[in-house]
């Protein structure tokens, strides 16, 4: 038995290792002086927070970035949680004929590929004026996570014990109260683990915020490090990229770390019973 | 609506009910479900019957105002050139390398995790990080791990150097960023494969490797297959990583998302773009209908086997 204990400890460091190893990696760099990157070895040998001053502040795009990032996702997550919770709940409790296709409808998007559309989106947005605005990505994200959020949302939604909701209004409740008292409380956790995946996925998109956008204006933190410059036109500044993908990596990995449990049972869900 | 109640409960209460009921119902699942439905339309349907009509058109942004219809030819100018060839062949191999490295390690980590005697929790949460972690700054994690300027890795050699190098490092990127979508797909999938049968084959005197392949892999093939599509269909749109670490296709690296974001967006050249395109959008959906093909078939053979 203890063989095999020590046979799974390894198991589990070396799965540590894979996850962890990268955003170590990053995190050492951004904590070397930039002039002594390239010395070698995994640590930092001049340990300074220069990175990170350099990038709350230097020049300004990295926080025009971060805003932008921030906004559009969260209100790309918000609408796009909305329509698909109102789909998922029928898909989960009504009737209907269509279900089928609705739900065949959204697989379909989730395979479409984005660079499909960049190029019409990109001619649209400029016609209309949502070119290089918020809008213009939150348009795209919220439609391209609707999918996962509607596999996700019925899934959980199939596992409310909706009798309550009748249980409630026979002791008294008014509908209402039912609703507001006994379901959002059981849906909610549900619905904020699709948030949370919804998030993630607007997050990390890098195709439409390099085509959609060409300025501080809506341009979000992947697109701006793949075009950030240093000092000279030709020199990366390698530190202050790894210290912005420092920071914007940082949350993800606390949200992740605190859900996990429900960003697995949400990732799943969908895909296995789809 | 009294009227209409009062003779169905007086006559045929349940059938007449119902009937409304279910309509009502249906309605309702309707207005629920539009919103969506429409948004998803709206913002795919429409700009890809756009690129097809521009597709078909000679459209340069750099000289508005000139644009004529040109029939196919934007067509054949794409799949005349050798550019595009090169770049279905490196989009594709990178689409298997990567997908059937992250299969095998996928099924590997899914296995330890089933299989778990301690520390489920942690394995679960360190896998679900690269999942988290945005893209562009993994491919820049490993791009700098190995670049001699700023690596660790090899200081001697610069594997970004050269065209097999620079996909090798691709492929690592994409691998380690997805594996865990994979395995916990498959472990979902392992959960599903009844205990008892393992004990049954045990009984029988069948070994691990063989109970492997001859219990949990056929019972795990339409989970294995839909984790398969999902990733497939995800490896081949890749872009993110190769921008990045080859800065946009060097070492003849490009893909055919990078080709189609050139040629849409630096060289502005709308139609030829567009072609592009509709290309992968074909190329997406004959991927699909292969899968698709293979889940029925599979799902068909285990209904017909119990």
């Amino acid at each position: 038995m203890t063989r095999q204990h020590v046979y799974w400890l390894i198991a589990i460091l070396l799965v540590l290792l894979y996850a962890l190893g990268p955003v170590a990696w990053i995190l050492s760099l951004s904590f070397e002086n930039p002039e002594k990157i390239g010395a070698g070895g995994f640590f930092p040998t001049d340990f300074t927070w220069d990175n990170y001053k350099l990038l709350f502040e230097g020049p300004p795009d990295f926080r025009y970035a971060l805003l932008n990032s921030l906004g559009i996702a969260a209100i790309a997550t918000f609408i796009s949680i909305g329509l698909a919770s109102m789909a998922a709940y029928a898909l989960a409790r009504l009737e209907f004929a269509g279900k089928a296709v609705i739900l065949s409808g959204a697989l379909a998007i989730a395979m479409f590929p984005p660079i499909s559309i960049a190029g019409s989106l990109f001619d649209i947005w400029r016609s209309v004026g949502l070119f290089d605005t918020w809008p213009g990505l939150i348009i795209p994200y919220m439609t391209f996570s609707l999918p996962l959020a509607i596999y996700t949302l019925s899934a959980f939604f199939r596992e409310i014990p909706w009798e309550l909701e009748q249980a409630a209004q026979v002791d008294g409740a008014t509908p209402f109260q039912a609703f507001r008292r006994v379901i959002v409380p059981l849906a909610a956790p549900g619905v904020f683990t699709a948030a949370i995946l919804v998030f993630i996925f607007a997050w990390n998109d890098f195709l439409f915020a390099t085509t959609l956008t060409s300025t501080n204006a809506a341009r979000t933190v992947p697109a701006t490090l793949a075009f950030f410059t240093g000092a000279s036109q030709f020199t990366q500044p390698i530190g202050a990229i790894s210290a912005a993908a420092v920071v914007v990596t940082i949350p993800i990995v606390i949200m992740v770390l605190i859900f996990q449990r429900r960003i697995v049972a949400g990732l799943t869900a969908g895909a296995v019973k789809g | 609506m009294a009227a209409t109640t009062a003779p169905t409960q007086a006559g045929a209460p349940a059938k007449g009910g119902k009937s409304a009921r279910s309509r009502e119902e249906r309605r309702l699942a309707w207005m629920l479900c539009a919103p969506a439905v429409i948004v998803m339309l709206l913002v795919t349907g429409y700009p890809i019957g756009y690129a097809i009509y521009l597709s078909l058109q000679k459209t340069d942004l750099r000289f508005p105002g000139r644009s004529e219809f040109v029939g196919l030819d934007n067509y054949i100018e794409v799949l005349t050139s050798s550019s595009w060839w090169t770049d279905v062949f490196n989009t594709l191999f990178i689409t298997v390398t990567s997908v059937s490295i992250e299969l095998a390690l996928g099924m590997g980590i899914a296995l330890v995790m089933h299989r778990a005697i301690f520390g489920r929790g942690p394995v679960r949460a360190a896998v679900l990080i690269p999942y988290g972690i945005v893209t562009v700054v993994a491919a820049f994690a490993w791009r700098y791990a190995f670049s001699p300027d700023s690596g660790f890795v090899l200081t001697e050699q610069d594997l970004l150097g050269d065209r097999w190098g620079s996909m090798a490092i691709i492929v690592l990127t994409e691998v380690w960023k997805t594996t865990p979508f994979m395995a916990l797909l498959l472990l979902a999938g392992l959960a599903l494969v009844p205990d008892e049968l393992h004990e049954a084959a045990k009984v029988d005197g069948a070994g691990p490797i063989q109970r492997f392949f001859r219990i949990t892999i056929p019972l795990m093939k339409p989970a294995i297959l839909v984790a398969l599509l999902f990733r497939t269909l995800d490896a081949f749109r890749v872009f993110d990583s190769v921008f990045i670490l080859t800065q946009g296709g060097g070492n003849n690296t490009e893909t055919v998302s990078i080709l189609g974001y050139k040629v849409l967006i630096t060289r502005l050249n709308l139609g030829v773009g567009s072609a592009i395109s509709v290309l992968i959008f074909l190329f997406v959906i004959l991927i699909a209908v292969l899968f698709v093909k293979g889940l029925g078939t599979s799902t068909a053979q285990q209904r017909g086997e119990t």
